[in-house]
Formats: structure tokens, sequence, C-alpha cells
């Protein structure tokens, strides 16, 4: 798993004078589960299909396995592709589709005939070798496709958006046997998406990109629990994000109040932007030293209750399972790790 | 009741042009069996000028160099054409919105100016007019229309198809051959089909690029008409390509009532 499989470095590239890619650099490791997310027309695609050899980037190095791909085309390399909407052979029933790869490397029948069946098996497609692909459902053709890339034993497996055409119960399903096929097979998987959720539950990696710029390489769990701008903090789940100024390590001053938090290394009275989840904020009655608030509106979710409170006409965001009334004065609560203390990036500003 | 008097003038109307339609097939059709050789009354029921077809050695020589001159020209703006159109898709949208004008081009303009103008250059060239030239002229005409049909059948095909096929390790050349043109095999039948239709059709560009006595079915007709060495004959080949044309509709309507009944039952 420490071994770096593909590393880009300060990939550039434009069409017709826009720079859609911004001197971006990463790295993937051997067997690493890595997603890109972003929302629409953010490069993801652009990215995938640079690393795939499928389109040229006007500036820097996409290195593969030690190697610098730039004189290598695209089917040469150890790559293997799920397209956004598949692009299966229209022509050829599912056990030809998924056979061509092998067909091109010239492999024996025999061969050919025990990779497909176990690619088949493994994206539980049995028994529908002989179907054409135009009489498959979404889901099906998605796991042909899957199943077509797999069984070429890439060293590199990039979807661009997989799931994005299923239902949620299908992709829920999906999400999972993905992991599990990625854990089994022993291979990355670059994986793109604009669902934070998606992202969050599937992926070692997630890369958060904003126009052709990443804003953040970390786990699931940091990427959630420490947004390092304004921009992963909303683009990742609910979250409140304030104004305030940094007065001096460990002390954060908002809405009026200092308070303890566990952030250190900033300038002295440097504006910053702050984060508390949604889920971390308990409510009490009204206090002094607190944060106050009128509760302005609750929607039930189904687990828990969002309660928005008005506190000097900003909005909070709070997740409670218990209920309160509208109209009620209540006070909000966390405690000093709770609160994230993000730089103040050009956009807060804005 | 109200309703039907209301219709009855618009299938009368249609009924009489479908009779204007067919009547002159009606009449060649009758004309073919009939034994007078003047054409003016009808004497006798006879299958005589159908054997004449294949006596009479002008004529025969005259489809030969038609279905001649068609196969070959069919075979060439087929390949060029569908190579044409997977190269004007692969271009970026405005490009593509040209070369589609210019493709337009030669299939909005009247025969007339397509035939005067390939003569102009064929005799500005080293060759002599004749089969060569008839065949070049048919390969240029034919090829527009192979580009029509087949380019839209490119442009519902997902964009992604050909990385598909580089990524499974295709080249560029296999990805062509192996994958877009199979996905695009009706299109490439069904212009196909209309450049051939297009050549067996034409007498217009024929007639101004042919020489050297190298007719096809249309010049000979038309060279012959009025003259005594007219003959019926004539009626009885355009008669059997009348029936040709109903069994190949018939046999295709036919094919897709049973495909689509074929779909229904699954
Ligand atoms: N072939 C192209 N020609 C011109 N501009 C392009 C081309 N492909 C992409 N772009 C532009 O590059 C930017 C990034 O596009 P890209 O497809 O990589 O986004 P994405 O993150 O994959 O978005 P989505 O989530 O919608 O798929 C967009 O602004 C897009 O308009
Ligand atoms: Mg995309």
């Amino acid at each position: 798993m420490d071994k770096v499989l593909v590393e880009l470095k300060n990939i550039k590239k434009s069409y017709d004078d826009t720079e859609v890619i911004h001197n971006l650099s990463l790295y993937i490791k051997e067997n690493e589960f890595l997603t890109l997310l972003g929302p629409s027309g953010c490069g993801k695609t652009t990215l995938l299909r640079i690393i795939g050899g499928f389109e040229t980037h006007d500036d820097g190095q996409v290195i593969f396995d030690g190697q610098d791909m730039k004189d290598t085309p695209a089917y040469q390399r150890e790559i293997n592709t799920v397209f956004q909407n598949y692009a299966l052979f229209p022509h050829l029933n599912v056990f030809d589709n998924v056979a061509f790869g092998l067909r091109i490397k010239k492999l024996d029948k025999d061969t050919i005939d025990t990779k497909v069946k176990n690619a088949l098996r493994l994206v539980k497609l049995e028994g529908y070798e002989q179907r054409p692909v135009s009489k498959m459902s979404g889901g099906q053709q998605q796991r042909v496709a899957i199943a077509r890339a797999i069984v070429n034993e890439p060293k590199l497996l990039l979807l661009d958006e997989p799931l994005g055409s299923l239902d949620l119960k299908l992709r829920q399903d999906m999400q999972y046997e993905l992991k599990e096929m990625q854990e089994s097979l022993g291979i990355s998987f670059i994986f793109v998406t604009h669902d934070q959720e998606e992202a969050l539950t599937m992926s070692d990696t997630v890369v958060v990109m904003k126009d052709g710029v990443i804003q953040q390489i970390g786990r699931p769990e940091d990427i959630y629990n420490e947004p390092k701008n304004r921009f992963t903090a909303s683009f990742i789940g609910e979250s409140n994000i304030v104004e305030g100024v940094m007065k001096e390590d460990y002390l954060v001053h908002f809405e009026g109040l200092d308070f303890t938090c566990v952030d250190k290394g900033f300038a002295k009275n440097e504006p910053i932007d702050i984060v508390i989840r949604p889920e971390d904020i308990v409510l009490a009655a009204p206090a002094d030293d607190r944060i106050n608030g009128v509760v302005d509106d609750i929607i039930f979710k189904g687990v828990h209750y969002e309660i928005i409170v008005l506190v000097n006409g900003r909005e909070y965001i709070i997740h409670s399972t218990d209920p309160v009334n509208v109209g009620d004065e209540v006070s909000l609560n966390f405690d000093p790790d709770e609160i994230h203390v993000m730089k103040r990036t050009d956009e807060a500003s804005s | 009741m109200i309703d039907r008097l209301k219709k009855a003038p618009f299938i009368m109307v249609t009924a009489f042009s479908y009779f204007i339609i067919y009547f002159p097939i009606f009449v060649i059709v009758l004309l073919s069996v009939n034994a007078s050789p003047s054409g003016q009354t009808f004497t006798e029921f006879s299958f005589v000028w159908y054997k004449e077809i294949f006596l009479n050695e002008r004529l025969l020589t005259a489809i030969f160099n038609t279905l001649l001159v068609a196969v070959i020209s069919t075979a060439v703006a087929t390949v060029v054409g569908t190579l044409t159109a997977i190269g004007i898709n692969s271009l970026t949208k405005t490009y593509r919105i040209r070369f589609m004008i210019l493709n337009n081009v030669p299939v909005i303009n009247p025969d007339i100016v397509t035939g005067l103008s390939l003569m102009l250059v064929f005799s500005l060239l080293p060759i002599s007019f004749g089969m060569p030239t008839m065949l070049l002229a048919h390969i240029f005409f034919s090829i527009p229309f192979v580009v029509l049909t087949v380019l839209p059948k490119l442009k519902e095909l997902d964009p992604n198809l050909m990385d598909a096929a580089l990524d499974l390790g295709c080249n560029y050349f296999e990805g062509v051959v192996k994958v877009i043109i199979p996905s695009i095999k009706t299109a490439i039948i069904a212009g196909a089909l209309i450049a051939f239709t297009m050549s067996i059709d034409d007498f217009v560009i024929s007639y101004f690029t042919t020489g050297n006595g190298f007719q096809n079915v249309s010049i000979w007709i038309y060279s012959r008409l009025g003259r005594r060495t007219f003959s019926p004959a004539v009626y009885a080949y355009n008669t059997l390509v009348v029936f040709l044309t109903i069994g190949v509709l018939g046999y295709i309507n036919v094919n897709n009532i049973i495909r689509v009944k074929r779909r229904s039952e699954k």
C-alpha cells in the first residue's frame, strides 16, 4: 500500500485559452481508493482523461509506475476506464464486450473464456453472457462496464461517475460492491464523483477540487472534521461557517464572545473562518457566556431534527434528536475541539 | 357521417395523386406485355419483349454497364463516405458544421451543374471519356449521400466509444474497424443502398461524363427514343425494375414487421 503508483506533477491543461487544470500535483499509491470530488465542471473528467491518455496535458508530467507517460498512448497504458455513460460496444453481447480487451491481446480462447467467466461472476452477471448490451438495465450495463475493465487486470482503474445514473438503493449497493471489489482485487481506483457522501463512504483518500485546483487531500474523516477552507467545509456536508478572529493560540473570538479552542499557529488577531458541524451543537437554556438565539424553524429529517436558530440575523443549523419549539430562546453549546478554525481564503471575503 | 363527408375531398385528392403516380407505371407494365412493337395499340398479350431483353445485345451491354458502374461506385463511395463521416464526426463542433455545409452543396446542386462541371474537369485531365469518367462521376456524387446517412448515426453513438476501444488496447485504426464501423453498420448499409439507387437512376450526370460509346441503360434508352431501333424490350426491362423495387421494399417491410413482433413478444 505504500508504493506510489501514479504521480501527477504540475499538470496544466487549457481548452481554447481557458485553463481548466491549474498546476495540479497529486499521487496515488498502490491499492488505494482515491476519489476526485468536486462540483460540475471543476475538471474531474479532464484529469481522469489525462491519466488515461485520452487527453494530452499542456505542461507537467504523468508518472505511472515510475515512468513518464508522455509518449505512451492510451492503448499501451496498464490502465482501464469505466466511462461516464459506460460506452459499451452496442454491436456486441455481454460476453463479447467483456472479452474485447483480451481478444485484442490475442489470448487463447480457453484463457479468455475463464477470465470472462470470472469477471462476470465478480460483478454478479453470470448467465447474461449472450444478452445484447442494449437489453440490459442501467445497473447491469454499469457492471458490464466494470467487468470489461477489470478483466484486463489493470494496475489502475479509472471510474468516471459510474454510479451517476443509478437510483439510490442500487447506488448504495454498488458503492459497497465496488469497494469490496477494489479490496479483493488489490488494484488502485481513481473514482470521480460530485456526491460528497459517496466520496466519504468509499474512499481511502478524498481529493476535493474546485475550478481545476485541489482544495484539500486527505482521509474522509480528516476532510470532514478538519476542512481546510470554506469551500471544502461547505461542499462536504452541512456546516455552520462563521467569520472570526484568532486572538492568540487556543483562543478564538466570534459572535462577540471568546472561546477556547484546540487550534494554534495563526498570527495574532488573524481573521479566520470557523466551522461547527450541525451535529456538534447542543441546545440548552440561554446563558450569558454562550451564543444565544431564537429557534426559527424545525424540519423532521427521519433520524434527527434539523433546527434553524437565528443568532444576530445569522442562521445556524443544528441536528438534534430532541425536539424544540419555534420561538424558543436557546443557547448554542459546543466543546473546544468541535470548533474548527480555518485559514481565511480570498473567497471568504467576497 | 358528417365527418366522413368532410374527409371526402381529401380522400379524393389522395386517390387522384396516387392514380397520377401509378398510372404511368401501369402503362409501362401494359406495354411490356403488348405484342405490338409500335406501342400504339394493344394487340395481344405476350412475354416476347422479356425474351428480347436477353437477345438485344446492346440493351444487355447497357444493363451490364449500369450495374458495373453502380456496384463499383457504391463500393468506393461507401468506403470513402464512411471514413469521411468518421473524420467529420471527430472534428470540433464549428468545423463539423462547416464540413457538413460543404458536404450538402453537391447534394443540393442540380445534376446539370454537377454533370457539366465534372465534364469540364475531366476534359482537363489526361483521361479519355467513357467508363472511367462515368465511374468517377458516380463515385463523386454518391459520397455526400453516404456521409449524409452515416453521420447522424455516428452522432448518436456514445462519445466515449472510441476512447473505450483505445482503453482496451486498440490502436486508432483498430478502434475504427472493430468498434466504430460495426456500431454504425445499419447506417452504412442504408448509405450504400442510397448510393446504389442514385447510380442506377442517374441520367444527366452520366450523359455529360461518358464518351466513346459507353452507355448505361438510361443513356441507351435516350439514344433510341423515336428511332426504328427502339425496342419495347426497354418497357420489359423497366417493368422488371419496378417489380424488383416492390420486391425489395416488401422484403424490408416484412422483415421489419417480423422484427417488431419478435421484440414485442420478448
Ligand atoms: N473538449 C473540451 N473542449 C472545451 N472545453 C472543455 C472540453 N472538455 C471539458 N471542457 C471544459 O473544461 C472544464 C472541466 O470539464 P470536466 O469535464 O473535466 O468537468 P467535470 O469536473 O468532469 O464536470 P462534471 O461533473 O459535470 O462531469 C469545463 O469548464 C468544461 O467546459
Ligand atoms: Mg465529468
